[in-house]
């Protein structure tokens, strides 16, 4: 195996890794303050479709991103009127999202364009095309260059901007939740909403305001998979990475350094299983794919179950805030 | 919160999900489903009625119309997926317009649905009842005892019964062709499959593209990956499209999808990359125009099109559709004509040719279920 295999490998884990980043720092800012999402699959859906289908009809990505995450907020605030507002259970306000999501997308989609639930293939402005870096190496060239050179433009340079957009909000988020005034106080009301009312300070309003950033995530997340990754949307394409962002989030133990840890480690398993070869070349044991696929379940449920440290969710997590009467 | 938890209400919610489609079902099937009837003849006829007789005298003569009409039924990929399903309800439409009648139809949303779904339109009165998918095999082997004055035609899988028609495509000898034509195409002397679900079914399009390659070039690499083990795997276009960089990576220069909604993924990276890529199912040529080398033809359309054609009663037993009925072969039309060189086409006609006579065999992996050329 080369040094360009390798990146190769990595490059794709990138990939992978970037729609379950933005779905699990979404997740961590509505968990942190006590609203638990399941919902992120369907945002994430809904936000898939939208954005091709607006990106479609008029030709521009970046309006098609933003219908995007327009979706994807519209559902955020359901759930946050069923969940916070009404005080419903929030695991069911997010599943009925997920279902709402999955049966609505397919239906507007027929409906508006007549391809069987899909959009029109995007191309050109439609879709986010990859971000050369200046001197990067073309592919056709790169098994000739020099390790750095491949290092620069194989891994580094290439990805969509959003690719690069999500690694920014990594430390963003760290920074807003431990380094500001609004931060604290989200954390304080997925520990304690008493104290935070008892301050003075709406819990209600910070809620929200989770649960805001949460769609808007989600949004860029979906954005990411039907305008970056494909060239349009397809039926139930997000197939199941809204729960592998779960999963990430509690392996993540809720922080936003180790959510980015933690998404790399599930794109990279999820880019290994491309590549069974590898494997076998290497250890010179055939490993199942399946095994490979069904890894980042396993490793959360060591996780919760407490070998690897402890995960311990917000406090107040899952329950409405009554206020004392 | 707690993964015990999550993993509850995803158990509960997919049960109640279950509840809610199948009584949906109910209300959908209470009235004829989008019934498809000839172009104007249906509408002025009705005018006609309707002046003469009034609405009553109408609505009988529907009533009774609908009775001997055809129903067919679509597998969970949804009737519009460019590829199989998709197939399927073209043969349909093709009916209705050449004859002038209507047929109903239904996609399925859900597993649960399958049984019931053959129930109501036989309980209906439709007959011949077509259905798009091996995965309705045991369903239909509960109902069709049950009503065996409706024939029942399955495609893609084998049920034994007095009243089914088992429709089985050769697809390894379709997969064949495209195989040859990849072989022949390819620069680095390595090619991709890719499947969508691994099943046995996928598995003989992979091993009989193979056999193809293997036959006009002995040393050529052949790289298969399946998508996934579990229905998802046919709607990821995404994993599909890393699949086929990855393959690229590897050297592979003609990918060939035999994948559903996923292999929209794997055309679309293909044509994005610059490298060749073969259809399944249906024509796909147009999706990417000069992209696609050809598309593995499997004629579900004819299937369902003679089907409906025989009518009730019509001859059940085992029917395979090959190469020697147009039952498989290759596509080539102003999309692709380009890349298909005469020398390709003279090459694959003369394979075809042989194959139809017998003098080539090309292995069965579902016979066996092992393949000479390809090791899963």
């Amino acid at each position: 195996m080369d040094f360009l295999t390798i990146l190769q490998v990595l490059d794709a884990s990138l990939r992978f890794a970037t729609p379950l980043l933005l779905a699990c720092l979404a997740g961590l800012f509505s968990e942190r303050a006590g609203i638990f999402d399941i919902g992120l699959e369907g945002k994430m859906l809904a936000a898939a479709f939208l954005s091709a289908a607006v990106a479609a009809m008029t030709g521009s990505v970046w309006i098609g991103l933003l219908a995007g995450i327009g979706a994807s907020v519209a559902l955020s605030l359901i759930h946050g009127v069923a969940s916070i507002t009404f005080r419903g259970d929030q695991i069911i306000s997010g599943v009925a999202i997920n279902f709402l999501a999955a049966g609505l997308t397919v239906v507007v989609a027929q409906t508006w364009f007549g391809q069987g639930g899909r959009t029109p293939q995007l191309s050109g402005d439609g879709r986010f095309n990859p971000v050369d870096f200046p001197g990067a190496v073309p592919g056709r060239e790169l098994a000739d260059a020099g390790p750095l050179a491949q290092l620069y433009s194989e891994l580094l340079s290439g990805h969509t901007i959003l690719v690069y957009l999500a690694l920014l909000i990594v430390p963003l988020t760290w920074y807003v939740l431990y380094r500001t005034r609004f931060g604290l106080r989200l954390r304080a009301v997925g520990e304690n909403p008493a104290a935070v009312d008892t301050a003075g300070i709406s819990v209600v309003g910070l809620r929200y305001a989770a649960v805001l950033i949460c769609g808007v995530l989600c949004g860029i997340a979906g954005a990411y998979l039907a305008t970056a990754l494909q060239a349009g949307f397809v039926k139930e394409m997000t197939a199941g990475r809204g729960f592998i962002a779960l999963a990430a989030l509690i392996f993540a133990k809720w922080r936003p350094w180790y959510a980015l840890y933690a998404c790399l480690l599930f794109g990279f398993l999820q880019a290994l299983a491309l590549r069974p070869d590898l494997i076998t070349s290497v250890s010179g044991i055939k490993v199942q794919v399946q095994l490979l696929d069904a890894l980042p379940y396993i490793l959360t449920v060591v996780i919760l179950a407490g070998f690897v440290g402890k995960a311990i969710p917000p406090r107040a997590g899952g329950q409405p805030y009554v206020k004392e009467r | 919160m707690t993964l015990g938890k999550l993993l509850q209400s995803l158990l509960t919610l997919d049960r109640l999900r279950g509840h809610l489609l199948g009584d949906h079902l109910d209300l959908l099937e209470s009235r004829p489903i989008e019934e498809r009837a000839g172009p104007d003849t249906w509408e002025t006829s009705m005018s006609f009625m309707k002046s003469i007789m009034g609405g009553a005298a109408a609505l009988a003569l529907t009533a009774g119309a609908a009775l001997a009409d055809p129903a067919i039924i679509f597998d969970l990929g949804g009737k519009f997926d460019k590829s199989f399903n998709e197939a399927a309800f073209s043969g349909a439409q093709r009916w209705a317009e050449e004859t002038g009648g209507s047929f109903r139809e239904i996609e399925l949303q859900n597993e649960a649905q399958r049984e019931q779904a053959l129930r109501r339109f036989a309980e209906a009165g439709s007959n011949p009842i077509v259905m798009a998918g091996f995965a309705f095999a045991s369903a239909l082997g509960e109902v069709a005892g049950e009503y065996p004055d409706t024939s029942f035609v399955i495609i893609d899988m084998v049920v034994d019964a007095p009243n089914v028609r088992s429709v089985v495509f050769n697809e390894h000898e379709g997969s064949y062709l495209v195989g040859m034509m990849a072989a022949m195409a390819s620069e680095s002397d390595t090619v991709g499959f890719i499947g969508g679900m691994d099943i046995p079914l996928i598995r003989r399009f992979a091993c009989g593209y193979a056999q193809g390659v293997k036959a006009v070039n002995a040393d050529a690499t052949v790289i298969a990956n399946m998508t996934g083990t579990t229905p998802a795997a046919w709607n990821d276009p995404v994993k599909g499209s890393e699949l086929t960089k990855a393959q690229i990576s590897q050297g592979a220069d003609v990918v060939f999808a035999a994948a559903g909604g996923t292999g929209v993924g794997v055309l679309q990276t293909a044509a994005d990359e610059g490298i060749l890529s073969v259809g399944v199912d249906s024509n796909q040529n147009y999706l990417h125009s000069g992209k696609v080398l050809t598309s593995m033809m499997k004629r579900v359309d004819n299937a369902v099109y003679n089907a409906f054609s025989d009518g009730p009663g019509l001859e059940t037993g085992f029917n395979v559709m090959g190469l020697a009925n147009g039952g498989v072969g290759y596509a080539l039309d102003e999309h692709n004509e380009a890349l298909v060189s005469a020398e390709m086409k003279a090459a694959v006609d003369e394979a075809s040719m042989k194959i139809q006579a017998g003098e080539v065999a090309v292995h069965d992996y579902m016979s066996d279920e092992s393949c000479p050329a390809l090791n899963f």
